[in-house]
């Protein structure tokens, strides 16, 4: 199949998630559902990875600066504006990308070769609403909060590292937070989120609910998705740089 | 009332079916038989819209159902009840949850009222203390029997079952026969069934439908396949040798001669 018509069928897809709820009640629980999938699904690997990767970047900034004439405070600067502008939403989006892209790609592709899908269509039920949309959603809302505690955490985690490493004490890593702040950074790291959070979940949703044959395919489609998915994060991280970063 | 007109369907090379018109009537268990691989699954995937045949129409109640817009299909399917041969059950929920998910979806009775429900419909498969079970939990009969129990549960006007039998014992078989007929009669349900149970074809074929290289072969009732003259059918029916000779034993009793060119009204008579 052509990019084209993968592409096609991706916005048939999308188009076709929006139709009346035949039990809001039941969609409300679906989604409440998945919500409490993906959010607190993936929050231990939040946590870890958020609190590590603020260590690790004040620890190797700290590191790079050299020079006497730059103040050891500058490395709270830094640490703030990597995680915010591109740890918080990147990394913890591709990673996110693999948890929550993989389940959902297999949990639909499961559904389908099950015909679990057909079960439901049959009922008279619009799957693509049902399944597929409170995915999206639930992604939608959760991702970006979970960004925003990742953001806090990598600062936290850094302010941790560098004072127990004895590079700088807490009240110089608050001075050096509150240096050169551009609430605009905040802006533009939700705008990466919510981008991304789209991304990692509809693409894998598309990939499962689109599995034609057995097991094997379903493991196909999750991996698949995966390696869509972080090749879109990127992509998209790079334009969003490019427009909104001047 | 379903009207099948001259359906055809096929995966790349090959034609599973190749102009098949029937009308499944409604308040009789329409039955269609056919050896593995004949198209019986696909034709009735055909005709709930599953699949989209190449050429021919499906018409419920004289309306084609692949012209018909989306909202039009969904209110249609609200009145289809179908069991998968593959069960289909949704391996998430509990089997009560199963049940009752029609139920949440489409009526806005009480927790009470839906769980009465869904112990009846589990009572008429003969199905007990699995309420809480998952799928996973089940034996493959016990999967059709919930399947069965899910496709009835909001009283459907269409009734689609995929080979109950397989994977029943005969004494299941024939409570799960008996049921999809009392439903059929007692609600006057347009019932399709695909079955190569010839258990079945006996006790509840009101109209039978033998496919065959996908075509219909035959068509008849259950009184008038014992005494069909089609070779290929009668190939399907009496497939062992023992059959075989059971058939003309009977025969033998019946009229004290084996007539190869027997009367079949005489002998039904
Ligand atoms: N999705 C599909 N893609 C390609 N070929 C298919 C597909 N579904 C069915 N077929 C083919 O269509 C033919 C009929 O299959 P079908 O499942 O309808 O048989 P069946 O009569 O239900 O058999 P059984 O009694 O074993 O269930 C088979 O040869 C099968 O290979
Ligand atoms: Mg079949």
């Amino acid at each position: 199949m052509t990019l084209f018509t993968e592409f096609g069928r991706y916005l048939l897809m999308l188009k076709g998630m929006f139709s009346k709820p035949e039990n809001m009640k039941m969609y409300w629980k679906e989604l409440m559902h998945q919500c409490n999938e993906i959010g607190i699904g993936s929050l231990g690997i939040v946590i870890i990875i958020s609190f590590f990767m603020g260590a690790v970047s004040a620890l190797q900034t700290a590191y790079q600066l050299v020079s006497p004439v730059i103040p050891m405070s500058t490395v709270a600067q830094i640490v703030r504006d990597t995680v915010i502008l591109e740890f918080a939403p990147t990394l913890v989006c591709i990673v996110l990308a693999g948890v929550v892209g993989s389940k959902i790609a297999s949990e639909l592709g499961n559904m389908r070769v099950s015909e679990q899908i057909d079960a439901l269509e049959i009922m008279g039920i619009n799957t693509r609403a049902y399944l597929v949309l409170p995915k999206i959603m639930a992604s939608i809302i959760v991702i970006p909060l979970l960004v925003v505690l990742s953001a806090a955490l990598g600062i936290y985690g850094g302010q941790l590292a560098s004072t127990t490493a004895g590079i700088l004490s807490p009240s110089q890593y608050e001075t050096g937070l509150l240096q050169y702040f551009q609430p605009y950074n905040v802006f533009f790291a939700l705008v990466k989120a919510y981008t991304f959070s789209f991304l990692i979940s509809s693409i894998p949703a598309y990939y499962g609910y689109h599995v034609e044959g057995g097991a094997l395919e379903i493991g196909r489609a999750s991996t698949k998705s995966v390696v869509v998915s972080c090749v879109s994060i990127l992509g998209a991280d790079y334009v969003l740089a490019a427009i909104l970063l001047h | 009332m379903i009207e099948v007109k001259n359906i055809k369907k096929g995966f790349g090379e090959r034609t599973v079916l190749n102009g098949v018109s029937v009308t499944m009537q409604a308040g009789k268990c329409n039955l269609i038989i056919g050896a593995s691989g004949s198209g019986k699954t696909v034709f009735m995937k055909l005709m709930v819209g599953l699949m989209v045949p190449d050429q021919g129409e499906i018409c419920y109640d004289e309306k084609d159902f692949n012209k018909l817009n989306n909202e039009e299909k969904k209110e249609i399917r609200q009145q289809i009840g179908m069991l998968f041969q593959g069960s289909a059950l949704f391996d998430s929920l509990t089997v009560e949850q199963n049940i009752m998910f029609p139920l949440n979806m489409f009526t806005k009775d009480t927790y009470a009222q839906k769980l009465k429900r869904v112990n009846e419909v589990l009572e008429r498969v003969r199905l007990k203390d699995v309420n809480r079970k998952f799928p996973a939990e089940l034996s493959g009969g016990m999967k059709k029997r919930v399947g069965i129990a899910r496709a009835i549960v909001l009283n459907p006007k269409y009734l689609f079952v995929d080979e109950p039998n397989s994977g029943l014992d005969p004494q299941t078989s024939l409570v799960i026969d008996k049921l999809v007929q009392e439903l059929t009669l007692e609600y006057n349900i347009t019932t399709v069934v695909n079955t190569h149970d010839m258990n079945s074809v006996m006790e509840i074929g009101d109209h039978i439908i033998f496919m065959y290289q996908g075509k219909k072969e035959w068509e008849g009732s259950n009184k008038e396949i014992i005494f069909n003259k089609n070779e290929r059918l009668n190939e399907f029916i009496f497939a062992s040798e023992f059959l075989k000779d059971a058939k003309d034993m009977r025969m033998l009793e019946q009229t004290g001669k084996i007539d190869n060119n027997r009367d079949m009204d005489k002998l039904i008579g």
